[in-house]
């Protein structure tokens, strides 16, 4: 049964609080019942509230928390594919079918984020450049619209409503059910090759030239550090071991699987402490700590993946005030482009640590999907005076070139930037109308972008 | 929606034609264009200010507002979210009289008092309801510093505005955990269209520097802010003046 109760929401960024009516759901007729109960306000799912705005909030409305549905429906392994509820775990999933040989297809630098959210958000992780992102593993997901309807839509049933579904922010109704293709694995250990690179140029050069080699590739870029050293980077690629590869002891359990949170951050962290001196200080130090160069280093799922995992509610050192988290595609061919914001960045005093810069490969048909091929930067910023009109001003040369933001990490791009930024919106608000007419699934993302 | 930074994406001015107002739109039009929304009566100068925002990048609606029109604040409210919500309401109308006149005309007196106290607190009744629906906002209320210690020159005025700080100070806090904060705003002397032809007193500043006030008191979320911001511990002092001494101030 719901119980909704009204809650102050935010997103990772804990920014931009709004309160809305939280109903926990179990099922279909749990969801059915807050559908009918919704007035003006509109009605819009959350899962493990990832996203770092307000994809997830609904202010003066209602939310659905969708953790509550979360059972495992079929299992064949065989194919490697399970049938899933939308409120269930990449964490679960990977606690369940790692020791049967399943990885999640995709997996975003956090393993808590739930089926329906990766579907909404069309996720992306290391491996874009060879598997694309999560929708592209998604074989059927049911959709319950606003008419009441339950429809089972794929890239071959109703291939529009799907690919409006996939990266469409909950925004076309509520992701019941998915059958998800998984990742056949010998062993959950990856071997990592880990490369220093003094600057961006070397970065660049060491991706193109060989990430196809890698499943898996990503990379730490310093975004504090000015001038010759600017872009240093420390680049981690890898894929899963087979099991003749791994050590004589490891061989009797290749699937052994298990990690926990070590520690949790306190709420108690002041504003301002994440400022240009303590990042410098720590991105030198993680710099300095990583080898320049190493092969075939066995380290497991949780180590490679996820290691902000370990450390729970880490969105806590940024402080009350909160931080946003910046993410563009730049095509390939506008590498300027990319060293020009880089610059701006590390010219203009705000502190970014953690700032990730990926390969994308090819996209996919879906209409607000992210991925583009190109290059992907994320960074994430303390929110102080004068972040606002930095980060407009630095998302004109992004979508000049073609670039864009993605709506899982925004908080707070301009909406007609925005609009810009992905040509098939209209095609994506055809979908809405067709399926939605009356905008019964709204969220404060969607009224924020007028999407 | 007030994004995770601060900016806003839509403006409703009350009083859409008063200096301050117009002056806070074009403030906020430097940093985003915007959804504007003036609600005032339907004049020509409604019309100039419409066209002006418009060339500096504004989406404008317009909506009729008149403080004399006991029923104009539902109405009003009413026209000016229907395209959509709102995410600062600014109430920025009111009346100086003259005191001198004032003091021999009881019905001025009501009059001013209908406009300046009365059509205020009905608008922040009005929005109030509006925003706890919706979830999000901000109101800010234009008060003044002369609510704060009200001086034989002009106290009908002082009163008016003393009634307003009060109520819209007491209407933050009835909103907290609603989503919907309040800013209340108390210049001093603003040379306006309001002020024409009136001595500059001391410390007197411009409607462009009570819209930068009321920009960065919204982003920063505060209660109360003074324009300028010297005049708060000049109030202070003020308040706390022997009454023998502070009615023979020149102010």
């Amino acid at each position: 049964m719901p119980d909704g109760t009204t809650a102050q929401l935010t997103g990772w960024g804990r920014t931009a609080p709004t309160p809305a009516l939280l109903e926990r759901v179990r099922d279909e007729a749990d969801v059915r019942k807050v559908l009918a109960e919704s007035r003006g306000r509109g009605v819009v799912a959350r899962g493990l509230a990832r996203s770092y705005g307000d994809a997830a909030q609904n202010a003066g409305g209602h939310v659905l928390d969708m953790t509550g549905a979360d059972r495992v429906l079929d299992v064949d392994l065989a194919a490697a594919e399970v049938e899933v509820e939308a409120g269930i775990s990449l964490d679960r999933l990977m606690n369940l079918f790692v020791p049967l040989g399943m990885f999640v297809p995709v997996t975003p630098g956090t393993r808590y984020v739930t089926v329906g959210g990766a579907i909404a958000a069309d996720i992306h992780g290391k491996n874009h450049h060879v598997a694309g992102s999560f929708a592209q593993h998604v074989r059927w997901l049911d959709l319950l619209t606003a008419d009441g309807q339950v429809r089972r839509v794929g890239p071959d049933a109703d291939a529009d409503l799907f690919w409006a579904t996939a990266g469409g922010m909950g925004l076309t109704g509520v992701i019941l059910r998915a059958r998800v293709r998984m990742k056949p694995i010998e062993t959950s250990q990856t071997l990592v090759d880990t490369d220093r690179t003094p600057d961006l140029d070397a970065l660049l050069t060491m991706l193109s030239e060989g990430d196809h080699l890698y499943d898996y590739s990503v990379a730490w870029i310093d975004c504090v550090t000015k001038g010759a050293r600017m872009g240093r980077s420390v680049l981690t690629r890898g894929r899963f071991a087979r099991r003749d590869e791994l050590p004589a002891r490891k061989q009797a359990d290749p699937l052994r699987y298990g990690q926990s949170v070590k520690v949790s951050v306190p709420d108690v962290f002041p504003p301002g402490l994440l400022n240009v001196a303590t990042v410098s200080a720590f991105n030198e130090l993680w710099y300095r700590k990583a080898p320049k160069r190493k092969r075939d280093q066995l380290q497991s799922i949780p180590t490679f993946f996820h290691p902000l995992d370990g450390v729970g509610a880490w969105n806590r050192i940024y402080g009350p005030r909160g931080f946003v988290q910046w993410q563009v595609t730049v095509p390939f061919g506008s590498e300027e482009t990319l060293r020009h914001v880089l610059e701006r960045i590390s010219s203009s005093g705000h502190a970014s640590f953690l700032a990730v810069l990926k390969r994308f490969g090819e996209g996919n048909p879906g209409m607000l999907s992210y991925p583009s091929p190109g290059w992907t930067l994320a960074l994430d910023i303390p929110v102080v005076s004068g972040l606002a009109r930095l980060l407009d001003e630095l998302d004109e040369p992004v979508v000049d070139v073609g670039g864009r933001t993605y709506l899982a990490k925004d908080s707070r791009v301009r909406p007609e930037v925005f609009a810009r930024m992905y040509p098939r919106l209209d095609d994506f608000r055809a979908v809405r109308a067709r399926v939605d007419p009356d905008g019964v699934f709204t969220s404060d993302l969607a009224r924020r972008l007028e999407l | 929606m007030i994004d995770a930074l601060g900016s806003v994406g839509s403006l409703l001015l009350v009083g859409g034609t008063s200096d301050i107002a117009v002056a806070t739109a074009h403030r906020y039009l430097q940093e985003r264009p915007l959804r504007v929304v003036l609600a005032a009566r339907d004049s020509a100068r409604r019309a100039t200010v419409a066209e002006e925002l418009r060339a500096a990048g504004a989406t404008v609606e317009v909506v009729d507002f008149d403080a004399e029109d006991p029923a104009s604040p539902e109405r009003m409210v009413a026209a000016a979210t229907a395209g959509g919500d709102v995410d600062v309401a600014v109430v920025a109308f009111g009346q100086l009289g003259e005191q001198e006149q004032l003091a021999h005309d009881p019905a001025a007196v009501a009059a001013l008092a209908r406009v300046n106290y009365v059509a205020p607190v009905v608008v922040g009744t009005v929005l109030a309801e509006r925003m706890r629906a919706q979830g999000h906002g901000s109101i800010v209320a234009l008060s003044s510093v002369a609510g704060e210690r009200a001086r034989a020159s002009n106290f009908v005025y002082g009163s008016t505005k003393a009634g307003i700080d009060a109520f819209y100070s007491g209407l933050a806090d009835s909103l907290a955990g609603s989503g919907v904060s309040v800013l209340v705003v108390r210049p001093g002397f603003v040379r306006s269209k309001m002020t024409e032809g009136l001595p500059d007193a001391p410390l007197a500043t411009t409607p462009e520097a009570v819209a930068e006030a009321i920009v960065t008191g919204v982003r920063k979320g505060r209660h109360t802010v003074w324009v300028p911001g010297a005049m708060r511990w000049v109030m202070s002092g003020l308040r706390h003046t022997p009454r023998a001494i502070f009615r023979k101030l020149p102010i």
